[in-house]
């Protein structure tokens, strides 16, 4: 230890700005950044047949699957047997973040580093076989592991301990907004004294039993061909496809990351909105009146107006009645403008927690490289859809960026960044 | 800076499955654990453990509520119930769009979970189960962000809402979530708390290998023991709590009782090991010292310490070291007492449960004791209140929590200083 870590007050402080410097990310259409950006670009999907068991009698039989990924190529194996695929997961994408951000951890002010990540459903496949050997055998053959693998702070604990990260350490779970909560959460830590965030999230929903549960929400496509099942905004939406992987996301104060000579600033996380719909246990909510709220909460707080975001992303849920009420947020908040608007995750499904994290990745590339990841399968919009959809990879100046993620139950977030000037 | 005013309190927990019936049960000192009934813990190392005879109706959720919810989930609504009311706010003349929900919870839905999975499974026979059998509400359970969803859908609160899943430091957690969302202006009400439900067979069954839990099957009214020299683990508990929160001068404004103000919140890592604990605190004691300078808080200053007090032997030595390394000879001088010697350890849960009794405490004046403490340990050599509650002001109360994780938090409650001058 080169540093001796120094007690610290978290209070806000306004002067402390959050910016972006590492990405890693483990996704259906790509593991290690760059090569999932490149598919991203190039409307290369990976959703597929199910094959991580056999789903021949389920309803839903696609899913965005990881293909290839080895955990053994980022871990050793004594931490792999304690954890479950989506912790595996996130240790890789933290490794390619750090890397990224050309950060050792060693030596520096433990305290000042912290983790904070998000997860909807933790530690499935752990989880279930667990919980088979329980009631298939009994209790003395439930394993050790399985109170530190399946609960959803394992990830964080996990990164934590990996990588000697002391300071505030988070998990949060808003379903399918928890990604972009987390970074925000990271924003708040960094204000009151936090350098360094390890941030993000992923998610590993492909089993048995966490595919039964999805299934009760009536949310899920049952189409047969990867080209039809995962449309949103199209006429022919029909619910959407689960999938795996996410994002890690290494969320650092300016400061900091400009007095150590950081590689590479992606961007600032300039605002943040959230809100709750509060209008049904089960049933979405047919108005986008609480996500627009979001919108203009997180663009009110980055100082942002409207006409300066040069592209959207879209939470894009694929349930008719949703697409309807995002379409109708986006086109309130931003009036009669024909912003671009697009939802790359129609090439990996939705990932719960790890799509706030991953759509906030794609953002930020989008940025840095001038172009438009596009939304595939989306032919004909539906009716209270029409939107200025990007349908085909586009070369556009991309300054600043609105990300939108919706949570089962009615959570809606909205996070604005913004190119380093 | 704006502060966060404690306003209403809410409180389901075994013993006591009200906020007063709660207090009640732990300044007497009686301990609410048994063998348990949920289930049959025949085979199991641990086999009690201290359940609350809720009653959903009575707590106020109606049919479709108790049909849909998860018991962890009507623990919560409960609570929030009775905190709303306590805090005589009118929901519907307040600006929902800036009440927010931060709750806590470390293993959600799991009896849920649990219960659908060994229908589908057919008792764990199928790895491929049979999704036909899976109940309406399932997806529920597997996502614990229902909790706050369905706190938020309760009272009509459009602000934020979050479920924070730390372990076993959630509850601390999700009160600390909502007190930072007052401090940046992003809520002005917030219903925080925590609620967890872990008495099943899938819960019990995590602990029983890394022998976390109490073996003291035949004597389970003293089998949960923090800080005395025969404890031999936790006994695993159920329970919620509700604190609203509220931004100190509106509440003023609105005349509302006024139990204490967040003083300071902190948390950190201990990064070391999942499950085990340093003996020295260091990382719980940064937590502390960070949450006491927050509130320009002096070791002098605190009155009152509910500890962790899990009864584990690793625990209570890190707990006792972290308030030597932070508060010198002070901390042999301050009330410190472990509530789960009497209504034992709710996971996620009993953070904000231990909050509200200490948000009791500064309110009443009284200090609650632990339970079943009747034989020193040269480790733990500090004042935990030995079985009976005491008599005292209460202005500052300092509570601490520990996590599967290595998360450690600490929070402060206080009467607010111009309350304190006032005498009242």
């Amino acid at each position: 230890m080169s540093v001796t870590p120094e007690s610290f007050t978290s209070l806000p402080s306004d002067d402390r700005r959050a910016v972006i410097t590492g990405l890693g990310v483990v996704a259906p259409n790509g593991t290690g950044t760059e090569a999932w950006w490149e598919a991203t670009r190039a409307g290369k999907s990976g959703i597929g047949r199910i094959t991580h068991f056999d789903a021949s009698q389920y309803p839903t039989q696609l899913a965005g699957e990881v293909d290839g990924f080895e955990a053994t190529d980022y871990i050793e194996q004594r931490l792999i047997v304690q954890t479950d695929r989506w912790t595996h997961m996130a240790l890789a994408a933290t490794q390619m973040a750090l890397e990224d951000a050309k950060y050792d951890p060693d030596g520096k002010d433990p305290y000042r580093m912290s983790v904070i990540t998000a997860s909807a459903s933790g530690g499935n496949e752990f989880g279930q076989k667990e919980i088979q050997n329980l009631w298939g055998k009994g209790p003395i053959f439930v394993g050790a592991y399985q109170s530190i693998a399946w609960f959803y702070a394992a990830t964080t604990g996990q990164i934590s301990i990996r990588y000697g990260m002391k300071g505030p350490c988070g998990v949060v779970v808003q379903e399918g907004a928890g990604g972009l909560e987390a970074l925000w959460h990271s924003r708040r830590n960094i204000r009151r004294g936090v350098d360094f965030v390890v941030s993000g999230a992923t998610e590993a929903p492909i089993g048995p039993y966490a595919l039964t549960c999805q299934l009760t929400t009536d949310r899920l496509s049952t189409a047969r061909e990867a080209k039809s099942a995962y449309r949103p905004f199209d006429a022919a939406a029909n619910g959407y496809v689960p999938g795996e992987g996410g994002a890690i996301i290494i969320v650092e104060e300016a400061g900091h990351a400009s007095g150590r000579g950081a590689p590479q600033v992606y961007g600032e996380i300039l605002g943040y909105g959230t809100t709750s719909d509060a209008y049904h246990a089960k049933k979405p909510t047919p108005t986008g009146g609480q996500l627009a709220r979001a919108m203009r909460l997180a663009l009110d707080r980055a100082g942002v107006s409207a006409d300066e975001v040069d592209a959207v992303f879209a939470d894009a849920a694929g349930v008719p009645d949703l697409d309807r009420a995002e379409a109708e947020a986006i086109r309130d908040v931003f009036g009669g403008r024909d912003v671009p608007v697009t939802a790359p995750k129609t090439m990996t499904g939705r990932l719960y927690a790890g799509s706030g994290a991953l759509d906030t990745a794609a953002a930020l590339l989008a940025m840095r490289d001038g172009v438009l990841p596009p939304t595939v399968n989306l032919s004909r919009p539906a009716k209270g859809c029409n939107l200025n959809f990007v349908t085909e990879a586009q070369d556009a100046s991309v300054n600043t960026v609105l990300v939108n993620a919706r949570g089962f139950g009615g959570f809606n977030s909205a996070i604005v960044l913004r190119r380093p000037a | 800076m704006r502060r966060s005013a404690v306003t209403g309190v809410g409180v389901v927990a075994p013993g006591g499955v009200n906020r007063e019936q709660f207090w009640e049960t732990i300044t007497s000192g009686r301990t609410a654990t048994r063998k348990i009934t949920f289930f049959d813990p025949e085979g199991f190392r641990s086999q009690i453990a201290a359940e609350a005879d809720f009653d959903p109706k009575a707590a106020g959720l109606d049919d479709q509520e108790v049909n849909r919810m998860d018991r962890y989930v009507q623990f919560a609504v409960g609570a929030a119930i009775e905190a709303v009311k306590d805090a005589g706010l009118d929901v519907e003349s307040v600006d929902r769009e800036r009440m927010a929900v931060t709750l806590g919870s470390a293993v959600g839905g799991t009896m849920v979970l649990e219960r659908d999975y060994v229908v589908v499974s057919n008792h764990g026979e199928k790895w491929l189960v049979d999704h036909e059998y899976a109940s309406p509400f399932l997806f529920h359970a597997l996502v614990p962000s229902t909790l706050a969803a369905e706190v938020a859908l309760r009272f009509g609160a459009h602000g934020p809402a979050v479920v924070v899943s730390t372990g076993c430091t959630s509850g601390i957690d999700g009160i600390g979530y909502g007190h930072q969302l007052i401090q940046d202006g992003e809520a002005d009400i917030v219903i925080s708390g925590a609620s967890e439900t872990g008495i099943s067979p899938i819960s019990m069954a995590c602990f029983d290998p890394i022998k976390a839990t109490s073996r003291r099957n035949d004597d389970a009214a003293h089998a949960s023991r923090p800080f005395d020299r025969d404890r031999d683990g936790f006994v695993m508990g159920e329970g919620a709590a509700i604190l609203v929160l509220e931004e100190l001068e509106s509440a003023r404004e609105r005349g509302a009782h006024i139990y204490c103000e967040v003083a300071g919140y902190a948390n950190r890592g201990n990064a070391y090991h999942m499950t085990g604990l340093r003996p020295d605190g260091a990382e719980m004691g940064e937590a502390i010292l960070d949450a006491m300078s927050q509130g320009g808080i002096e070791p002098e200053d605190i009155d009152y310490i509910n500890a962790h007090g899990s009864g584990t032997k690793q625990n209570d030595r890190h707990e006792t070291a972290a308030y030597k390394r932070t508060l010198g000879e002070q901390a042999y001088k301050i009330p410190i007492s472990s509530i789960k010697s009497m209504i034992g350890h709710s996971l996620g849960g009993i953070g904000a449960v231990e909050m509200a009794a200490c948000a009791l405490a500064i309110d009443r004046g009284v200090v609650p004791p632990t339970a079943n403490w009747e034989n020193p340990d040269p480790e733990c050599d500090l004042d935990y209140t030995p079985n009976e509650a005491r008599r005292r002001q209460v202005d500052v109360a300092l509570s601490t929590g520990s996590g599967f994780g290595g998360f450690q938090s600490a929070m402060i409650l206080a009467r607010p200083a111009e309350l304190q001058e006032m005498g009242t």
